[in-house]
């Protein structure tokens, strides 16, 4: 039973893994050499916070006033230039704290 | 030396991640096994597909019945992200051979590229640092969903600790990295802004691509402004 493989979830796990890996190397292989300048650098630039911050904000903003006071704790760790780890366990520490008198 | 020192620091930079993917994958382990995946199988589609998001958008949708299609475009559209941060992490990757690039970023995920992201505005990014930081999390999402199918019900409720938290916090971090002023705030506030919106009324991770599309939108206006504001400059 552990080692059930069935040939229809193969197929589907294979098409999938196609699907996301596509997705990884996409953008790589489009500005792979590519010199951008000015405004296009400018966009380029932004990706990482833009995408950052996009991908937490329903997280943050969207669950409650625990997870929005946690995330300002967070970023004046992160401000303060604690450690990468450090700045984590606060987040995790703040937000469990907060869940439990909020 | 160098080189494994490299390795060692990205080990180092993802290893509280680790402890924050260990409920994630067991969980979704669990969620695969309720829906009839073997531990095998629920094995291999993390070694393969390897994507969080799609792995438990796949394990809802199969259970809906939808046809193969339909879950490849929405695999697909939850992991257009990743198109983002593989065009931005390019940039940090013209040394690298193309076949090495391009095998190596089989294991790009948001954890790792952030983490790159971070490194990059400070060192430059080897093959090393990025298996450094991609491989322990390949590692530990496989094994653990693979032990969840097993196992079962062996999950806690990671909420009550706040470990669903860490993947938040990580980012908060990496993106308090990139302050540059007020141009970076006008950025944030637009891709916030524009992702929860579409959080509230976009199904899917539409979101995703709202927010950064957003963020790259005020970037690409305030470029023009500084121009503007000092032609010399340039």
């Amino acid at each position: 039973m552990p080692f059930d493989v069935g040939v229809n979830i193969l197929i589907a796990i294979f098409c999938m893994g196609l699907a996301t890996y596509a997705t990884r190397l996409a953008g790589y292989w489009l500005l792979r050499g590519q010199v951008v300048t000015g405004r296009v650098k400018a966009a380029m630039d932004a990706v990482p916070p833009a995408i950052l911050t996009a991908v937490i904000a329903p997280t943050v903003f969207l669950q409650g006033p625990a997870e929005m006071l946690a995330g300002a704790t967070t970023l004046a760790a992160a401000l303060l230039r604690l450690p990468l780890l450090v700045t984590i366990l606060v987040g995790v520490g703040s937000v469990a704290a907060l869940r439990l008198i909020m | 030396m160098k080189i494994s020192a490299d390795l060692r620091q990205g080990m180092v930079d993802i290893s509280p991640m680790l402890l924050a993917y260990i409920p994630i994958s067991a969980l979704w382990g669990t969620v695969a096994a309720s829906h009839g995946l073997s531990p095998l199988e629920a094995y291999l589609m993390s070694v393969w597909v390897y994507s969080g998001a799609a792995q438990f958008a796949a394990m809802d949708l199969g259970s809906q019945g939808i046809s193969l299609l339909s879950l490849l475009i929405a695999v697909f559209t939850l992991s257009l992200r990743h198109s983002l941060m593989s065009a931005s992490v390019s940039r940090h990757m013209e040394s690298f051979s193309r076949s090495k690039a391009s095998v190596l970023l089989f294991w790009l995920t948001d954890e790792a590229w952030a983490l790159i992201e971070r490194r990059a505005l400070s060192h430059k990014i080897s093959p090393s640092y990025f298996i450094g930081v991609a491989l322990p999390l390949w590692l530990c999402w496989t094994l653990f969903s693979a032990l969840g199918a097993w196992l079962g019900n062996a999950v806690g409720n990671t909420a009550a600790i706040g470990l669903d938290f860490a993947f938040a916090a990580m980012f908060i971090a990496v993106v308090a990295g990139f302050w540059k002023g007020a141009s970076t705030a006008a950025v944030l506030i637009a891709s916030a802004t524009a992702a929860v919106v579409a959080k509230l009324y976009l199904p899917g991770a539409w979101y995703i691509l709202a927010g950064g599309g957003a963020g790259m939108l005020v970037a690409l206006l305030a470029y023009r402004d500084v121009k503007e504001v000092q032609p010399d400059a340039i």
